[in-house]
């Protein structure tokens, strides 16, 4: 693991949010819309309700779980479609012939996913911020989970986007792996709701672990120790780098 | 002192093919390189593995005396590409691309030179558009922009000027012999053979994954291409025992039709056109016309990689 051309890799990161920020409505407005109609659903659905074990209206316990959400997604949709539309536009081959290190090529994906996630984050919250306190509790926290949550997907778009062929290959993993285990991951329920064998079932989701710790940065409450959960999600994060590192280092599925 | 210093590579896909077996070449430095061969022949595959898109199974590539499998990096940035298939970022301005392309090479984005190649190469006009907006023939000219952004000192043209004009390809090509001439070496392959000869001062053919010729242009020229005399007659002709015998030694020949008749030089290098129109002439009559024709760099190509797969 080496760095041998900074300036390509700074490079490959402004590209990269260049190209979402060129089309900001659909990669910037468009989630944190989403994100704001779910919460619009269920504020009417719910109206002022608790939730069960945890001393918080549902509103409030929405919204850190939604802002994860679009994070996780985002950071995804961010590395698998920038590789996949290489991979059919003929593109990503300047970056195979790029004297760029696995290393750089990562970095520098990955750091992109987080900055997209963080400004879909902030966007969602902003544009809440009238109408729902959003306190900050534990910054650090928060910061930790959504930086970690957003490698971990970017990474695993980075990987996505490497195995698929074509975009019909990204639509089948977004839609049967990534979309179910955000949703399911207690974005939009307490883990205490649920019957055991669901809440063992929700146990191994890994993506619970990082909605529940960053819930707990704003809302000081969660149904597990976001402190016992870090080591967790720092070997996920790291676990997620070193994969990607290590297949973009082989040229897997890009070079024959 | 090699540009590029290519030792027994080989190449066997995971499907079984052998796209390269033991191909050896040498690129002298500063020379203008065409790699020819008939399609399939091994000749993108071997780009692609100085490209690094594709993985060599074996074999040594030098470039500069630097090894290109272990000195990747130093390596990168002496070598631009333009790939055979059209690739565009939709994304960004033929301007933006190149600064980008630039910067992945560790350049810094050198705006003046970006600016040279985009009207050297015809693009001054378009580099607000978005590249999703240009043709086809300036996306191929934007791919040649992209590989010399960096300044590289070996160009590897792999069929740049597919689809792009007859004007705008003679431009191209005036381009090109400037780098040249400035010292960066060029590895070109087009199917345009007139264009190889005119242009390389050096040539490979590949044939099978295996090379046939690699030599200097003029040395294969005159070691392989020959001339030939041929007389165009108003009647059918054909060779018969007699007549084959009497002209024997010019190795006649007709074309399909009967009308054309074609001599070649005697075997031992003696004799001359002359000498074989008079002996035509005197077994069928004056022709209706007559010249000499020299065989090309097509005629060459030809008869080595048909001989080669025969």
């Amino acid at each position: 693991m080496k760095l041998t051309n900074p300036r390509g890799a700074w490079t490959l990161f402004l590209r990269e949010v260049r190209r979402f920020l060129k089309v900001k409505m659909q990669t910037i407005v468009t989630p944190a819309l989403t994100a704001m109609l779910y919460l619009l659903i269920f504020r009417y659905a719910m109206g002022e309700r608790q939730v069960p074990g945890l001393e918080v209206d549902y509103f409030t316990f929405l919204v850190p779980g939604l802002a994860m959400m679009a994070m996780m997604q985002n950071a995804f949709a961010n590395t698998s479609s920038s590789m996949i539309m290489g991979k059919v536009m003929g593109m990503h081959i300047y970056l195979l012939m790029a004297p760029l290190s696995a290393l750089e090529v990562v970095l520098a994906f990955l750091a992109a996913a987080v900055v997209r996630a963080v400004v879909v984050a902030v966007v969602f919250l902003a544009v809440l911020s009238p109408f729902v306190d959003v306190n900050l509790l534990h910054p650090g926290i928060i910061l930790l989970y959504g930086v970690c949550a957003s490698i971990m997907m970017g990474g695993l778009g980075l990987i996505a986007g490497m195995w698929a062929k074509d975009f019909d290959n990204i639509a089948m993993i977004t839609n049967f792996v990534i979309l179910p285990l955000t949703f399911l991951s207690g974005v939009f329920y307490s883990v205490k709701q649920l019957p055991e064998f669901w809440q063992q079932v929700n146990n191994a989701n890994p993506f619970f672990y990082l909605t529940d710790g960053f819930r707990y940065g704003f809302l000081g409450i969660g149904d597990t120790d976001p402190y016992a959960s870090i080591a967790i999600v720092l070997f996920a994060t790291i676990l997620t780098m070193c994969t990607c590192w290590y297949l973009w280092a082989i040229g897997w599925r890009m070079k024959e | 002192m090699s540009a590029l210093e290519i030792r027994d590579l080989n190449k066997i896909y995971g499907n079984g093919n052998r796209a390269l077996h033991d191909v050896s070449l040498s690129v002298p430095k500063g020379s203008f390189f065409a790699l020819l061969g008939p399609n399939g022949a091994g000749k993108s595959t071997l780009i692609n593995i100085l490209a690094d898109t594709v993985r060599p199974s074996s074999g040594s590539v030098h470039l500069l005396e630097h090894n290109l499998f272990t000195e990747r990096a130093w390596c990168k940035r002496r070598i631009g590409v333009v790939p055979q298939e059209v690739a565009f970022d939709p994304f960004f301005t033929p301007r933006e691309v190149l600064a980008f392309t630039a910067g992945l090479f560790g350049c810094k984005a050198d705006y003046g030179w970006i600016d040279e190649l985009l009207q050297r190469l015809e693009l001054s006009a378009h580099v607000g558009k978005n590249t999703r907006q240009l043709s086809g023939g300036m996306r191929r000219r934007l791919l040649v922009a992209q590989a010399l952004v960096h300044k590289p000192e070996l160009v590897i043209l792999d069929e740049p000027t597919a689809g792009v004009d007859v004007e705008l390809r003679r431009r191209l090509w005036e381009f090109m012999r400037e780098l040249n001439a400035a010292g960066t070496t060029i590895l070109l392959t087009t199917h345009y053979l007139d264009e190889a000869e005119e242009l390389c001062d050096h040539v490979a053919i590949i044939d099978q994954g295996t090379v046939v010729t690699a030599q200097p242009m003029r040395d294969l020229m005159q070691a392989v291409a020959s001339s030939y005399l041929w007389m165009h007659y108003d009647k059918k002709l054909s060779l018969s025992d007699a007549d084959g015998l009497a002209l024997a030694a010019f190795k006649p020949r007709l074309n399909d039709e009967g009308v054309c008749l074609e001599l070649g030089k005697q075997s031992d290098g003696q004799s001359t056109f002359h000498i074989a129109y008079e002996a035509a002439v005197s077994r069928f009559g004056p022709p209706l016309d007559a010249g000499v024709r020299s065989e090309d760099l097509e005629d060459v190509f030809l008869r080595l990689t048909q001989k080669d797969s025969q």
